[in-house]
């Protein structure tokens, strides 16, 4: 992703930071996406294949509010936010509430059938063809030493990436929801006894997750402008192998794993081959689970006997 | 327990009459050569079923990049075939043989890292499997980019002169007969082998793994056995389906085909030899009648695998084999 | 020499001591009882012999042979079978099959006679299915052979644990709470079951069990765990009278 103009006359050292810059934006849309994965994981112990696919609903609510009803950009992406978080709820109610007690292979079946419904009601609503997605409005560069330019896109998509995780990391550590949402990973069932509403504390998590993807949807598709009914699935594949490689479950882990996969992406894009870029990604993945299932920051977990 | 002979010659029997009459509407031209590509193709969906089923059903792991074997083995079964020139049925049969034996290389080789690992990652490292297999396929030009020196060269050659991995010109040899009887064939080993100690060990596995274990059963072995014959069996159908199509490409076997085998499976019953088979049939020929249903196909499917979940997650069929078997014993009253 | 012999075994969880300095000698043929509160180790313990987990320090010799740090299906091959606190039984199969799958090491046809049906294929699959129907009978569950394992009640799926254990042909069964959640009568009947197993089986069995009176009838030695430590062995006997063990049990 994110492979931006370079101006002529770089020298190697300063194209390989401008890559990493780019790696960094990337990266930093992938841990977005990445924390409603592992959020969801955390919690509830289901790989929510859908949640890829929240990053296409959200850009095609801010691509129609924006290009047809004259909405302005950022109140859109407010819209898309509360869209998609609605929809996050919507989806736990009906498709994944009912399976909580079910087999794994049941839940993670189901979760592909939620991601396969939402591409094709999109796909059979809206029609396949790509859509120009608005232009956030900001344009060009600036140089911040040497020859090293960086687009104001990537500035812009690295600090709101960064100022939501911040965002994050207060209300998991500092609310009372934070706090409940913790208590439910650890152990739902002593959560329940001790007071928490689980069934809200996930439909929270569940919302959150998704207007987080919103966020990263605005960002992904400023960079990518085209809005397409299957564009969240290599988008969501990629941020999945980043909670992953992070530590599934893990918040902080997420963020890691995204940053450090757009980096590896982009580096391979921009050294090795574009064509080599999902292979090191999915290479990736089968090499951390190889030499350390639980990620980067994971610990390991006994199955009780 | 013995061989129950007069069931063994009831079932043949009943195939060798389901055989004769597509043979002889094909040879009536009541069926037209798009029939018998159907017919042709529903076979090679039926072989993709019931060894996805092994796996998935059997075994209980899931798997969501069968394409994928199914792609190494059509690539697999080609380049053998286009290398040796090969023709009629018995080349086809070699080409298969080939194209088998490369899934299931891959399957092992997939399957030790990650079979090892919790049920759902084995679900992410087959997916993750179908883009690395997609990549290798795109990028097999350039790997084999090879200066006439080296020992690779002759592949490359032979490459280059079919049309490259991205777009592969495959002689057509897939009949129906060859189709139809190694899609018995198929079906008949793997319901051996689920009846056998062998399948009795992966069924354990999917009921409960530490039970398994402790039971006597190792069940990294039999989960790696099961995924490799699984894998097998995929690899054959890609050359079936290779040697029909007569061109293939690496988007042949996309992440979608793999869920659309998924559904079938998910549909028939996992676990049920007979669902998947009435499954494959009519999700196969299903879109072909109903050209319509072409864009509501997916989202159809997507609806039914929910609803399936939450209200009947053992499929149509369950466990449950719709046999001559069981008909009989049904009529008599009695139990067996 | 004794079949079982664990020296100084332990298991450390990431700092959590769950079970240390564990050193048990079981005889062949012995039934021996291992008692303690909840949270005393003594799933743990069952687990390091059965190869859940390794155990992190000492060395449990089975039959002459070292089994620390082996793999469970390897351990059970070995004879070592178990059953679980939790009920493990094979749900969506019925009864029969569950004592046949754990058939599965003692038969010998291999992948290519099952697939052609060669004849050894049909012997053994109809010996391995009389004996299972042999076993069953054992508990009285012969005509429960075709019912789902799932639809038993609690105490006949207890029951069948301990068929499907035995079929592995243990020389050693351990027994984990066989009788939690069953009512006095069937405790009882359990407890015979357990006597008649030793007899005919000719095997012995490490029993856990909560209720202290209740091993006491049928062990011929105990072991108390408390705290993931041993804090007292002997014959019955002396464990009722052990101040330790009573205080472990009764508190301060």
């Amino acid at each position: 992703m994110c492979l931006q103009v370079l101006p002529p006359r770089t020298s190697i050292m300063e194209l390989f930071i401008a890559q990493l810059i780019n790696g960094l934006s990337a990266g930093s849309i992938y841990a977005l996406v990445a924390l409603g994965y592992t959020m969801v994981y955390g919690i509830v112990k289901l790989i929510n294949f859908a949640h890829g696919d929240v990053i296409m609903v959200g850009s095609y609510i801010i691509y129609f509010l924006a290009r047809y009803a004259g909405v302005p950009f950022l109140l859109a992406v407010f819209l898309a936010m509360v869209g998609c978080a609605i929809l996050g709820v919507l989806m736990e109610k009906v498709a994944y509430k009912p399976l909580r007690n079910a087999t794994r292979l049941s839940a993670l079946i189901t979760a592909i059938g939620v991601s396969l419904f939402l591409q094709n009601a999109f796909m059979v609503a809206f029609r396949p063809d790509p859509r120009p997605f608005p232009s956030l409005g900001v344009e060009g560069s600036v140089t911040l030493f040497g020859d090293v330019t960086v687009s104001w896109l990537a500035i812009i998509t690295i600090s709101v990436s960064a100022l939501m995780m911040l965002l994050l990391h207060l209300f998991v550590k500092k609310t009372k929801m934070g706090k409940a949402m913790r208590a439910v990973s650890e152990d739902s069932g002593a959560a329940s006894l001790m007071g928490v509403n689980v069934n809200n504390t996930i439909a929270v998590t569940f919302a959150i997750g998704s207007a987080l993807a919103a966020v990263g949807s605005a960002l992904y598709a400023s960079t990518f402008p085209l809005v397409e009914p299957f564009m969240g699935l290599q988008m969501g594949l990629t941020a999945f192998v980043a909670a992953v490689l992070g530590g599934i479950g893990i918040i902080p882990g997420a963020m890691l794993g995204g940053l450090l996969l757009g980096v590896i992406e982009s580096l391979t894009r921009a050294y090795v081959s574009t064509l080599w870029s999902d292979a090191v990604v999915f290479g990736i993945l089968i090499l951390v689970l190889l030499i350390k299932p639980s990620g980067l920051l994971g610990k390991t977990v006994r199955e009780k006997v | 327990m013995k061989p129950n002979f007069k069931m063994y010659f009831i079932n043949a029997g009943l195939l060798l009459v389901v055989f004769a009459v597509i043979s002889v509407l094909l040879q009536l031209r009541v069926f037209n050569p798009f029939h018998e590509h159907l017919i042709i193709l529903v076979c090679i969906n039926i072989i993709l079923a019931v060894s996805l089923n092994l796996s998935a059903g059997f075994l209980g792991q899931l798997v969501l990049g069968h394409a994928a074997f199914m792609s190494v083995g059509a690539y697999a079964a080609a380049i053998f075939a286009n290398a040796i020139g090969a023709t009629g049925t018995p080349g086809l049969l070699a080409a298969l043989v080939v194209g088998g034996l490369a899934a299931a290389v891959s399957g092992i080789i997939i399957g030790v890292p990650a079979l090892r690992l919790r049920g759902d990652y084995i679900a992410i490292i087959t997916l993750a499997f179908v883009f690395i297999v997609q990549s290798l396929m795109l990028n097999l030009n350039n790997i084999l980019n090879v200066s006439e020196g080296s020992f690779l060269y002759p592949l490359a050659s032979l490459l280059n002169a079919t049309g490259g991995a991205q777009g592969m010109t495959v002689s057509r040899l897939t009949t129906f007969e060859a189709a139809f009887f190694v899609m018995v064939i198929t079906v008949a080993v793997l319901v051996c082998l689920v009846r056998s100690r062998h399948g009795r060990a992966m069924i354990a596995i999917r009921e409960d793994e530490i039970a398994a274990e402790a039971s006597g059963i190792s069940t990294v072995y039999y989960k790696i056995l099961g995924f490799t014959i699984s894998a097998f069996f995929a690899g054959v159908a890609g050359g079936l389906f290779a040697h029909q199509v007569f061109f293939i490409e690496p988007l042949d076997f996309d992440f979608v085909f793999s869920i659309e085998l998924l559904v079938i499976v998910v549909l028939g019953g996992m676990g049920s030899f007979t669902g998947a088979i009435i499954a494959a049939i009519v999700l196969t020929l299903l879109p072909e009648f109903l050209r319509e249903f072409q864009l509501w196909r997916m989202l159809v499917y997507a609806v039914l695998l929910i609803a399936m979940m939450i209200f009947r997650p053992k499929g149509l069929m369950g466990s449950y084999e719709f046999s001559v078997q069981n008909i009989l014993k049904k009529f008599r009253g009695g139990r067996a | 020499m004794a079949l079982l012999e664990a020296k100084g075994m332990g298991v450390d969880f990431g700092g959590l001591r769950a079970l240390s300095e564990f050193n048990i000698e079981i005889e062949p043929s012995e039934l021996v009882g291992l008692i303690g509160p909840n949270g005393a180790g003594k799933t743990t313990c069952f687990n390091l012999l059965t190869g859940v987990f390794a155990p992190t320090e000492g060395d449990v010799i089975f039959d002459g042979k070292s089994i620390a740090g082996k793999k469970s299906y390897h351990i059970n091959n070995l004879g070592i079978a178990r059953t679980f606190q939790n009920i493990r039984l094979f749900k969506g199969l019925s009864v029969v099959e569950n004592v046949k799958t754990a058939f599965h090491a003692r038969m010998k046809y291999n992948l290519l006679s099952g697939i052609l049906r060669l004849p050894s294929y049909w012997r053994e699959e109809t010996e391995i299915h009389n004996s299972a129907l042999e076993l069953l009978s054992v508990f009285d569950m012969a005509d429960l052979a075709d019912a789902n394992a799932a639809n038993l009640p609690y105490g006949k799926q207890r029951q069948l644990e301990i068929a499907r254990a035995l079929a592995t042909n243990p020389k050693l069964l351990l027994l984990d709470e066989p009788a939690a959640g069953m009512n006095p009568s069937e405790t009882q009947l359990l407890m015979d079951t357990i006597r008649l197993i030793r007899e005919k089986f000719n095997i012995a069995i490490l029993l856990i069990e909560h209720d202290m009176k209740l091993v006491m009838g049928i062990c011929q030695r105990m072991v108390v765990l408390d705290y993931g430590m041993i804090i007292a062995a002997g014959t019955p006997d002396e464990i009722k009278n052990n101040p330790r063990v009573v205080e472990a049990y009764l508190g301060e």
